[in-house]
């Protein structure tokens, strides 16, 4: 490890750790702190990272690469299926036009058709890394401009693919044994082939997501170590983004397909919250980077074309979104954050265009000013922003109804999260999904994991005590958790962590014995169940009627019995710590319960039921009420 | 000012149109206590020492719910059957009770014209209701005309508007003491008895 690269990581960390805590102070948003971090340590004005700005840039692209495999991970099929028509219909609307203007545009500013055709599709990107992670700081992930947002950026995700594949096919040389850096086994084979060589690596991700990865994970569960874990799945994501560097191909798009596989395996939200703070911190690098690497020199020698092509790029892609945000009926304050958020070119025109610069299909000197313009689009983004949100909402919103709206897209996600999947936990499971109300469940068990997910439950392998592993499994929009593990310790420490960091969950606990279930309303709960309770009370029942009892009557007797049970329970927990009290309690609960047992047989059928009870009818003998 | 207790039964209340249309806006009156009595005794075990707490508490009592084969559902017969014990609700001790008033508020499929005489179902709801005006009687308390809704599988939206601002407007009154017993007792349906009175003095 050289002193250069320390000094490197002490300058980006002690960036992000100052301008962001500022930004976020005066309400910028963390994407904001980073770029302007990274403008001012950039060459053109502190110089405390130079010309390697480019290789930091490719570095942090690593923080790119790992969203996408999350975003892919999150990617259920299902989820998927059901957003189709969002998907296909906001995001081709939304590539078709911006493509199509652009084109147009500099095709009548004298580029050739393949350069101007190349540099539309390249600059109808978004930025998915600044639009996702401001949606999450800003909490609109599920309104429906964020809805919108992502289906938009998904299918521009999606079209990376095929655009990488068609590209070749514009080059204008078409056979290049070109100057370019690294090789790849893709030079010097003609489009056509380039293209198949495409699809053979999307596909044998595909393959090895599914015979590779989740036997590998598989193995590794098994084995117990929480870092191995991690070190398998940072593995996975970097053998992943190496092979289609080998193949000449984006990364990104490599885990994107290597996370969709893996979303549906029981690893997925283990897998998540592994990678989730490496992602963090690589994407804040990358946004570091993206503002060091904006050429000043460029924008002094060039100020006005600059100029237009920011603003130019901005109008058009707002327009095409505004349109496109009508067209699926968004209200005006979801629009415009739809609209302002998407308007930025995103990180992918930076791999796009250094990919057509390649091919030749651009010359340099506008490769670069495409280049520095993408980034100052994406540096204006939090502005505009922020712009709408204090000037413009506040004086044209409409202030919203969407209360009822966002009641039901929680409820669409899943409302129950079961901890503990075993004989009590399952039963739970398989009872709420016979009334169509399907939980999120987490066990730590990879074998039983395994079994289940067969069986066509939905299961996820994790440690339910660890905060990342809740906060993937959706505990912030849940409203319920059912804690069922088989140990009540591990499900003691798993309740006060929900009542810390998620009170809004109303948690129902698995209570072995009475002693846990002191334990747990020590702790604050209320939903307390426990297992000795109701199932050997129903075998009591059954007793009673082996022994002659009429049913109706054991079982009423039976109810009123767990009901003084759960009375008794929380009279005593009261006086437990006092250990007079305590044993005086106990002995008075004795009595008590001898006593209503005692009743119980003399008012056979149970204590209260006078009305049915016939010697209580004896004094009813004035006939002022028709005889029973 | 009277207290009101609604003892409301219905077993699929989330189903039920009607029921959550005349519901809807009951929680907001102040002298009302809704006690919903599927949701509070799922087992059919009723805690008769609460719900005679509950009675003493109020001045006038309902019982609504749904009509199902000519009477009510299963749980508030076993209310009846448990609560209003002798020696407590009737009998020359069981005083508890006495010049309550009450009466069923009903949601009713079939029509007025359905249950006539000559109808298809050959007698008057408050023949059918007979049975709930001697309990009152025995307890005795005060038993009113009943409140409603007809046809409940006709109405539209706008209908069932109206019937529960009429049952809203009712509550209120009684709440309020603004009514007179013999003037309501010579109709067949409280409803009558409010359009006439609202016609009278809107």
């Amino acid at each position: 490890m050289s002193a250069t690269f320390l000094h490197d990581a002490l300058i980006y960390l002690a960036t992000a750790v100052i301008f962001v805590p500022v930004a976020k102070r005066l309400g910028m948003g963390s994407v904001l702190g980073y770029f302007i971090g990274g403008i001012i340590i950039g060459p053109f004005f502190l110089g405390f990272v130079g010309e390697e700005g480019k290789d930091i840039m490719h570095f942090a692209e690593f923080g790119v690469v790992m969203m996408l495999f999350l975003i892919g991970l999150e990617l259920e099929p299902t989820s998927f299926w059901r957003m189709r028509r969002l998907i296909f219909g906001t995001g081709i609307m939304q590539m078709g036009a911006t493509t199509l203007l652009c084109f147009t545009v500099l095709f009548i500013f004298d580029f050739t058709w393949q350069a101007a055709l190349a540099c539309g599709l390249a600059l109808s990107m978004s930025s998915t890394a600044i639009v996702m992670q401001t949606l999450r700081e800003k909490g609109l992930t599920k309104t429906q401009s964020g809805r919108s947002s992502f289906a938009v950026l998904l299918f521009q995700d999606i079209s990376v693919i095929p655009i990488l594949a068609l590209l070749p096919l514009l080059a204008v040389s078409g056979v290049h044994n070109a100057s370019s850096g690294h090789a790849s086994l893709m030079e010097g084979l003609p489009g056509w082939a380039q293209t198949l060589v495409l699809l053979a690596a999307a596909n044998a991700v595909v393959l090895a997501g599914r015979f590779l990865f989740v036997p590998l994970l598989r193995f590794i569960a098994r084995i117990r170590l929480r870092e191995l874990f991690t070190a398998a799945a940072l593995l996975i994501v970097i053998a992943t983004a190496d092979l289609m560097i080998i193949v000449g191909l984006s990364p990104a798009l490599g885990t994107f397909l290597a996370g969709v596989v893996l979303a549906n395996s029981e690893f997925r939200h283990e897998l998540e919250s592994d990678i989730e703070p490496f992602k963090g911190v690589l994407l804040g690098l990358f946004f570091i980077a993206v503002g060091a690497s904006i050429n000043f020199k460029l924008i002094v020698a060039n100020p006005i074309t600059v100029a237009l092509l920011v603003f130019g790029l901005i109008a058009i892609k707002a327009t095409v979104l505004f349109i496109t945000g009508k067209l699926s009926r968004l209200s005006f304050d979801q629009n415009m954050i739809f609209t302002l958020g998407l308007s930025q070119v995103g990180e992918f025109a930076f791999v796009l265009f250094a990919f057509i610069s390649q091919l030749k299909i651009l010359s340099t000197h506008w490769t670069d000013m495409m280049m520095g313009a993408t980034a100052i689009t994406m540096t204006v983004t939090p502005l505009l922003l922020l712009t709408n949100e204090r000037f413009i909402l506040p004086r044209f919103g409409t202030k919203e109804s969407v209360e009822e709206k966002e009641a039901d897209a929680v409820d669409a996600r899943h409302p129950v999260i079961i901890a503990g999947f075993g004989h009590f936990g399952s039963t739970i499971g398989r009872f709420l999904r016979a009334n169509g109300v399907h939980a999120v469940i987490l066990d730590n068990d990879s074998d039983r994991v395994d079994v289940l997910r067969k069986m066509g439950f939905k299961v996820f392998y994790g440690d339910a005590t660890r905060l990342d592993i809740l906060k993937c499994a959706g505990a912030d929009e849940a409203k319920i958790l059912i804690a069922a593990i088989d140990s009540p310790e591990i499900n003691l420490s798993l309740v006060d962590t929900i009542r810390k960091e998620f009170p809004h969950l109303r948690v129902m606990v698995r209570a072995k014995s009475r002693l846990d279930a002191y334990d747990l309303i020590d702790a604050g709960i209320s939903n307390i169940y426990r297992e000795s309770l109701d199932t050997s009370v129903r075998l009591g029942i059954d007793a009673l009627i082996a022994l002659g009892f009429r049913k109706y009557s054991a079982v009423r007797a039976g109810q009123n019995f767990i009901k003084y049970d759960e009375t008794a329970l929380k009279k005593l927990a009261a006086h437990r710590h006092d250990q007079e009290a305590y044993i005086f309690n106990t002995r008075e609960q004795i009595e008590i319960q001898e006593q209503l047992l005692a009743a119980d047989r003399e008012a056979n059928p149970t204590l209260y039921d006078h009305a049915w009870d016939s010697e209580a009818h004896a004094e009813k003998t004035s006939g002022d009420e028709p005889g029973k | 000012m009277n207290k009101i207790l609604i003892l409301f039964a219905h077993p699929r209340f989330e189903n039920s149109k009607t029921s959550r249309a005349l519901l809807k806006n009951i929680r907001q009156i102040n002298d009302v206590t809704l006690h919903d009595l599927y949701e509070e005794y799922p087992d059919f075990n009723i805690n008769i020492e609460r719900e005679k707490k509950l009675l003493l508490a109020h001045q006038i009592l309902v019982w609504h719910h749904p009509l199902y084969m000519y009477s009510a559902p299963a749980l508030l017969k076993q209310w009846l059957d448990m609560v209003l014990e002798h020696g407590w609700a009737h009998g020359s001790r069981g005083n508890n009770l006495k010049d309550k008033i009450i009466f069923n508020a009903l949601t009713i499929g079939g029509t007025k014209d359905a249950y006539t005489a000559g109808g298809h179902n050959k007698y008057t709801i408050s023949e059918f209701l007979r049975p709930f005006a001697q309990t009152a009687a025995l307890c005795k308390m005060i038993y009113l005309p009943p409140y409603a809704v007809h046809g409940t599988h006709l109405l539209s939206p706008s209908d069932l508007a109206d019937y529960a601002r009429l049952y809203q407007t009712l509550l209120e009154k009684l709440a309020q003491n603004d009514f007179d017993v013999d003037a309501m007792s010579k109709y067949d349906y409280l409803n009558d008895w409010l359009t006439e009175e609202m016609g009278a003095n809107p």
